[in-house]
């Protein structure tokens, strides 16, 4: 996994509140880009780009939207993303990190997180930073201008605005160390295989209708 | 008599949680055993880098799987290569797969209780964000991604933080056609769509402890439109009594002492939750989403809010965009709102009570001119069982289609969508912009109110309704 450390860029603003995860990445019954066959449902991760925001970026004959803010310069080019609370609620679809990775975005900023969507941005190398309302709202004002340049430092937890204000956030260390150092989670639970080993024959032994032998013939 | 609190005393969800603790780190984060995965398309990708990296899913027996977003539900369409993926990794990997053609086969959120696979005290996840509805019966179970569901088929564990607690009491006994469908919408219009962020809830009050487990299963599903990754109900005789017999429940002895355990699964009495919400619901009339956030609901003899009596301008420009999306204007009552479409399934509500509720409606009337009307089982048993009780002849004669389980029409797929600027009356779960299709509108109701608003091609207060 890509880490993540510190990161200086434009923040694309997007003022809304309960961003769904059917809005940041739709399904083939509403996007464009799947209707259209541009990309295949089972892309690789790196190939969701097109998907982000289909239906709000892209006309039907994939021409894009003006309006919307990605379509817009520097915006198209942004690496961080301030939007209002709850981003990312709704479905689990993992997809919707992959087309927001896939077309750069690095880092999402906003008062709060749908859970699932949170926890899916670590590995993903996506870093989810969650600031106080009132900030999060100077922040989308300043990001109106097109020169202003945001920092995210994860390694000292704060937000560095284009005015200058310094913003402190909280991630959990466990999170912070793999994001920092880009670690793969999966590698670092199995090196923990022993201690799985003894806490589960401890487990089925207070709870033995749940042993795997004990289990009714699964037919 | 007890003074002082027993700072020992601990909630459901951290009874389960401590229940499963490898290692739990400095800042809070914990290693946890997960006893049991459900598995469908979604974890193609996982089982896929699993046997690409080399790796061995660590306890197969610990899967169930079948398809079911991608399954067509119209009987004699082929089914999709999806289907076929995922039935070649799980013979692969030695998990216990379902196919379409199976009796057993249907929604995971359905099936899984239903086999008993389910079970009080079980930590449980699915690459699926429904994954909550398994808390009605006591079991801690929460949605994750897909590098999640690869970390769990590989390890059998899950790295998480302990979520705040929130319990939310409904109290009351509920009027005659108030269902478990309507406690989720009004419990959510209180709280809001992201009152449950960062919480574990857990359900409970009077008006809880009567409700079937079909309208528990409602409940706990729509706990993460709330906002929370998990909802909860303290296991009790009625989930002993679903339990007892079904294909994966203990049996003999095993069976008493796991009953013996899972009743010591409620939080103590002295307990503190970070979070407590009291709603009286004995009052409580049917419930319509009028908006694209399920937290935008009002009562079926309700109007269409104005934004311009929004609590501020904020909320009166997230209502103001709503109104757009939905063709509606502000102070239309919602037994005024025509509907185009009616989707009675889902893991939401697609049950055997939730299909009996709507058929009561349907018996001896017909779906209005113009509505396109669909029941979806949400698995083979349920179906067999509404077809054994001659509920399929209910709603086809009504003018229904009758059709296999699956996913359907819950979400825009090819095989089901909602086309532009229809309405839809629909017992699922969210009515986010062009969920159903593109441009769909949806209206959350219950099964028995999405029959009601077919027959009369508007939404109707089912309560007004006698026999026909």
């Amino acid at each position: 996994m890509r880490p993540f450390t510190t990161l200086t860029g434009i923040a694309a603003p997007l003022p809304w509140s309960n961003v769904n995860t059917d809005d940041i990445w739709p399904g083939p019954g509403a996007s464009p880009v799947l209707k259209a066959g541009r990309m295949p449902l089972q892309a690789p991760p790196d190939q969701h780009g097109p998907n982000a925001f289909a239906a709000v970026r892209w006309n039907d004959d994939l021409t894009p939207k003006p309006e919307f803010v990605l379509n817009r310069a520097p915006y198209d080019r942004a690496e961080i993303l301030i939007a209002r609370d709850n981003f990312g609620c709704g479905s689990s679809r993992e997809m919707a990190v992959w087309a927001l990775a896939a077309i750069g975005f690095r880092c999402v900023i906003a008062p709060s997180f749908g859970d699932i969507f949170h926890n899916n941005c670590f590995p993903n190398g996506v870093l989810p930073v969650r600031l106080p309302e009132l900030v999060v709202e100077d922040l989308l004002r300043q990001a109106e201008d097109p020169d202003a340049r945001f920092t995210v430092d994860l390694v000292n937890l704060q937000v560095t605005a284009p005015d200058g204000s310094v913003h402190a956030f909280a991630v959990g260390d466990y999170q912070r160390t793999m994001l920092l150092e880009g670690l793969d989670e999966i590698t670092a639970t199995l090196s923990r295989v022993p201690e799985i080993n003894r806490a589960e024959a401890a487990y089925f032994a207070r709870r033995p209708w749940l042993a795997p032998e004990a289990l009714p013939a699964a037919e | 008599m007890k003074v002082t609190p027993d700072m020992n005393a601990r909630t459901l969800y951290q009874k389960i949680w401590d229940d499963h603790v490898v290692e739990e780190f400095p800042d809070g984060t914990c290693l946890l055993m997960v006893d049991r995965q459900l598995a469908y398309e979604s974890s193609i990708i996982p089982l896929e880098r699993i046997a690409a990296a080399g790796r061995q899913v660590r306890r197969p027996s610990a899967s169930l799987a079948m398809a079911d977003h991608s399954v067509p539900t119209v009987p004699g369409v082929a089914r999709a290569g999806r289907a076929r993926k995922l039935a070649e990794l799980c013979e692969q990997a030695g998990i216990a797969y379902l196919d379409p053609d199976d009796p057993r086969h249907g929604i995971v959120h359905v099936v899984g209780p239903e086999q008993g696979f389910t079970q009080p005290g079980l930590l449980m996840a699915c690459a699926d964000s429904h994954t909550s509805s398994h808390g009605a019966l006591g079991a801690l179970a929460f949605g994750i991604g897909t590098s999640e569901m690869e970390h769990v088929l590989s390890t059998q564990t899950l790295m998480q933080k302990p979520s705040r607690t929130m319990r939310i009491v409904l109290d009351g006994e509920l009027p005659a056609g108030v269902v478990g469908k309507d406690l989720a919408l009004a419990m959510i219009h209180a709280i809001g769509a992201a009152g449950g962020v960062g919480h574990a809830v857990e359900f409970a009050g009077t008006a809880v402890e009567r409700l079937p487990m079909s309208g528990r299963l409602t409940l706990c599903n729509m706990a993460v439109e709330g906002g929370a990754r998990s909802g909860m109900i303290a296991p009790d005789e009625i989930t002993f009594e679903w339990l007892e017999g079904r294909p994966w429940s203990p049996k003999g002895a095993l069976w008493d002492a796991a009953v013996a355990y899972w009743r010591t699964l409620r939080s103590d009495p002295d307990a503190r939750f970070d979070r407590e919400i009291r709603l009286d619901v004995g009052a409580l009339v049917p419930q319509v989403t009028w908006g694209t956030s399920p937290d935008e609901v009002v009562g079926i003899d309700g109007r269409v809010p104005d934004p311009a009596e929004a609590p501020n301008e904020r909320v009166a420009a997230a209502w103001q965009r709503s109104l757009d999306y939905m063709g509606l204007t502000p102070g239309t009552a919602l037994r005024d709102v025509t509907i185009d479409r009616v989707f009675i399934g889902s893991c939401t509500n697609s049950r055997l009570d939730d299909l009996r509720e709507a058929a009561r409606i349907l018996r001896g009337r017909r779906v209005a001119p113009g509505v396109h009307a669909m029941a979806v089982p949400g698995s083979g048993l349920v179906r067999a069982q509404a077809e054994a009780e001659g509920l399929d002849r209910v709603f086809l004669e009504a003018g229904f289609e009758w059709r296999l389980p699956g996913c359907s029409m819950c979400f825009g797929s090819p095989n089901d969508s909602v086309a532009a600027g229809e309405r839809c009356a629909s017992t699922s779960n969210r009515n986010f912009e062009s969920r159903q299709g593109k441009d769909a509108r949806t209206h959350l109701v219950s099964p028995a109110m999405a029959a009601a608003a077919a027959v009369a091609g508007h939404f109707v207060d089912i309560r007004e309704l006698g026999e026909a």
